[in-house]
């Protein structure tokens, strides 16, 4: 079954269909991007209104660029700057925009499940760009798209996740998407950043890299962000580091075909060091052009949802 | 006493209880006599645990309006917690909310006053002089009192004016940023959770320091098994502690939340189907003595917004009664052991008149269908708030009239 949902609100309720719909489609929109001019007329007419409640350049970027290449209109509303600065709810901000008549909204926010309850109350398609600590499915998107490009296949192969799987949604879209693609998912990292009760998605526990690595496909580091210091979960950064810090001396016993992923933004020298950051493991910047195209899919089956493809198909 | 009875009210008390009575004509001169075949007349229910938001926030709700959701739910009397703005911290408020009561003419309101000055914790609240007012215990619910120390002193201070210490059992550290239960569904949802030790380590610690001081302790919105198991190895060691629940944790769990629909965020949160059939352990077996609502009304602008943002709690006045006699009807209580969790219980625990139909009480009275099968509406509540969990839910049981002092402040006969 394709997709079509009117939504791409989360991993979590995607059957492997619609998984492999997406990561088709996003591979016929990877060539667009390598060509001289990087534009097609596919979403022409179309409107994309990017509001980012929750401050963020790369992934705002990176759907703004998806949006514009396929020729569609974009505007953006960032919190700072919008009414809600004056007091205005959401919903209202949502509202009034939708009045203006748009075709795809692409919303970050801080709250978890507030995209899900817009979702509820505007005929006007949203893309999930990352809810509080629940999901960010275009990232898991991408990142599986990877995966598999340099893999060959999702099926059977072991991804390991390390670092603060508690505060993150890319973690918890990973493990959603991966374990449904067939993978075997480990998460690595203190035990106070790993949730309580995450093996009931699905995934299996390490108590350290070193004992994951060896038999672990794929490497996903993820960020620890500065504020976890100073909310009694960790000493300090420079432990969090000796411990779980991916670098080469814990990378000693991996596979030669290991695959190291981050999300982005890194920090150098914390989950990892910059010789592996930058070395042959690493996918990252590969990750980030495949965002472009995941972006690119997903806009263009929501936007074009009710249109079944038509003249405008690259 | 679970028998059919005639009951005779004159003078807004209760002259005679009986089978048959046998009332000379001349003192049925202008007595209204009404027929209540297949129907319950139990004395007119008493919820323990009610905010009432006035002063200060009246667009939530009023005593007016809530004593008028009470009157419609089969409640002659409720206690009204002191988190208003101001804080019911004296005999000031407590003297407002008495007349803003005896105003409205609905149901009876006991005002509860607050265990620290404006409720911060810190100094001790002028609790004599509440109670002077008309206080009937106190509480800086909404809250904890985190402080041991103070927690120590007023159960010592409040036990010579034999009133209650109502404990809103928080560990704040560990609940700090909770959204809702902690546990696998708060980790899939993305929000942080509360687990159920924060709530399970300031009972732990206020039994003991009602054990310390021989104050009386009463324990309120318990909604985990461990809190029941606390509460029932307390009372088997004799310690003076009473405790209540509320509708929703012996009918909801923490799955409702799965939608982000803050209309089931509350504090303490829903839990989990083991802590639910816990509650109704605790219930059968006497360890909670009481049920009250909690009823926390809270306007659109608080509930329809990010779930993050959205205040906690849910109305329950016009709720509560199909959902105990549900109770009864699960074969779980019976009859008479559910009515005790509204009537006499609360009020021996609240030390006020009421909760039984005896020769000499005041006429507070309720008659209930209840077999009378209905949905739950929440747009035809008397509350001003409409922020309810069960609205939609098939109910059956529900009360007809309410009478309070012989007067009638609710029909729907």
């Amino acid at each position: 079954m394709p997709f079509r949902r009117k939504d791409l609100l989360g991993i979590q309720d995607l059957e492997i269909d619609e998984i492999e719909h997406i990561l088709e489609t996003a591979l016929s929109f990877k060539e667009i991007n390598e060509r001289a001019i990087r534009k097609v007329p596919t979403l022409r007419g179309k409107t994309v209104v990017h509001l980012f409640y929750e401050p963020s350049t790369r992934t705002r970027t990176s759907f703004d660029i998806a949006a514009k290449r396929l020729s569609a209109d974009t505007f953006s509303i960032s919190a700072s700057t919008s009414s809600l600065v004056k007091g205005e709810t959401f919903l209202d901000t949502l509202k009034n925009l939708e009045a203006m008549r748009p075709d795809v909204f692409v919303i970050r926010h801080s709250a978890s499940g507030t995209p899900h309850r817009l979702a509820r109350r505007t005929s006007v398609s949203i893309v999930n760009a990352g809810d509080g600590t629940h999901e960010h499915p275009t990232q898991a998107l991408l990142d599986m798209l990877t995966i598999r490009e340099r893999k060959g296949r999702l099926d059977g192969l072991t991804v390991a996740i390390v670092g603060d799987v508690a505060h993150s949604r890319v973690a918890r879209s990973n493990i959603w998407g991966l374990t449904r693609m067939g993978c075997r998912v480990v998460v690595c990292g203190p035990p106070t950043l790993i949730p309580p009760g995450v093996e009931r998605m699905g995934v299996e526990r390490a108590e350290s890299v070193e004992e994951v690595v060896p038999c672990a496909d794929v490497l996903m580091v993820l960020r620890l962000q500065r504020e976890r210091q100073g909310q009694m979960l960790l000493p300090s950064m420079r432990e969090y580091s000796m411990r779980f810090g991916v670098d080469a001396r814990k990378l000693r016993k991996a596979s030669k075909e290991l695959l190291v992923l981050h999300p982005g933004p890194i920090n150098r020298g914390v989950e990892l060091s910059p010789d592996v950051a930058d070395g042959p493991h690493s996918l990252i910047l590969e990750q980030v052009t495949n965002g472009v195209a995941v972006r690119m899919a997903v806009l263009y089956l929501l936007a074009m949802r009710g249109e079944g493809g038509g003249e405008n198909d690259p | 006493m679970d028998e059919t009875a005639d009951v005779l009210v004159l003078e807004g008390r209760v002259a005679e209880v009986g089978p048959f009575l046998d009332v000379p004509p001349d003192r049925l001169a202008g007595v209204e006599e009404i027929r209540l075949e297949g129907k319950w007349l139990t004395p007119g229910w008493v919820d323990m645990h009610v905010h009432l938001r006035e002063p200060g926030e009246e667009y939530k709700e009023t005593v007016a309006t809530g004593a008028r959701a009470a009157a419609a739910g089969g409640y002659a009397a409720v206690a009204c917690m002191p988190n208003t703005r101001p804080v019911n911290d004296g005999a000031t408020v407590t003297r407002f909310i008495l007349e803003r009561a005896r105003e409205a003419g609905a149901s009876r309101v006991y005002p509860v006053s607050a265990v620290s000055r404006g409720s911060l914790g810190e100094e001790m609240a002028e609790i004599a002089d509440a109670r002077e007012a008309g206080a009937v215990a106190v509480t800086d619910d909404g809250r904890p009192v985190a402080s041991s120390r103070l927690m120590r002193h007023v159960l010592e201070y409040c036990r010579p004016l034999d009133i209650p210490v109502i404990s809103h059992a928080e560990d704040l550290g560990l609940s700090e940023g909770g959204q809702m239960n902690e546990g696998a569904l708060s980790t899939m949802l993305g929000l942080p959770g509360i687990p159920a030790a924060a709530e399970e380590i300031m009972i732990a610690r206020d039994i003991l320091l009602a054990e310390l001081t021989g104050g009386r302790l009463h324990v309120a919105h318990v909604s985990t098994a461990g809190a029941v198991r606390l509460l029932r190895e307390a009372k088997k060691r004799g310690i003076p502690v009473t405790a209540e629940t509320a509708p929703h944790y012996f009918t909801l769990t923490e799955d409702l939340l799965s939608a982000y629909d803050a209309v089931y965020k509350m504090n303490p949160p829903l839990r989990t189907a083991r802590d639910v059939e816990a509650i109704k352990e605790g219930l059968a077996d006497g360890t909670l003595d009481a049920i009250a609502t909690d009823h926390a009304p809270h306007s659109v602008l608080e509930k329809d917004t990010e779930f993050s943002l959205a205040a906690n709690g849910v109305i329950g006045l016009e709720s509560a009664m199909p959902l105990i006699l549900e109770l009864v009807r699960e074969g779980l209580l019976t009859p008479m052991e559910a009515v005790a969790k509204v009537t006499c219980n609360p009020t021996r625990i609240l030390g006020v008149p009421g909760g039984a139909l005896k020769r000499g009480e005041p006429a507070d009275i309720v008659v209930i269908d209840p077999l009378r099968r209905f949905v739950l509406n929440r747009d035809e509540f008397q509350s001003k708030s409409r922020n309810c969990p069960f609205h939609g839910r098939e109910a059956q049981g529900r009360a007809l009239r309410t009478v309070v002092g012989g007067k009638t402040v609710f029909s729907r006969m």
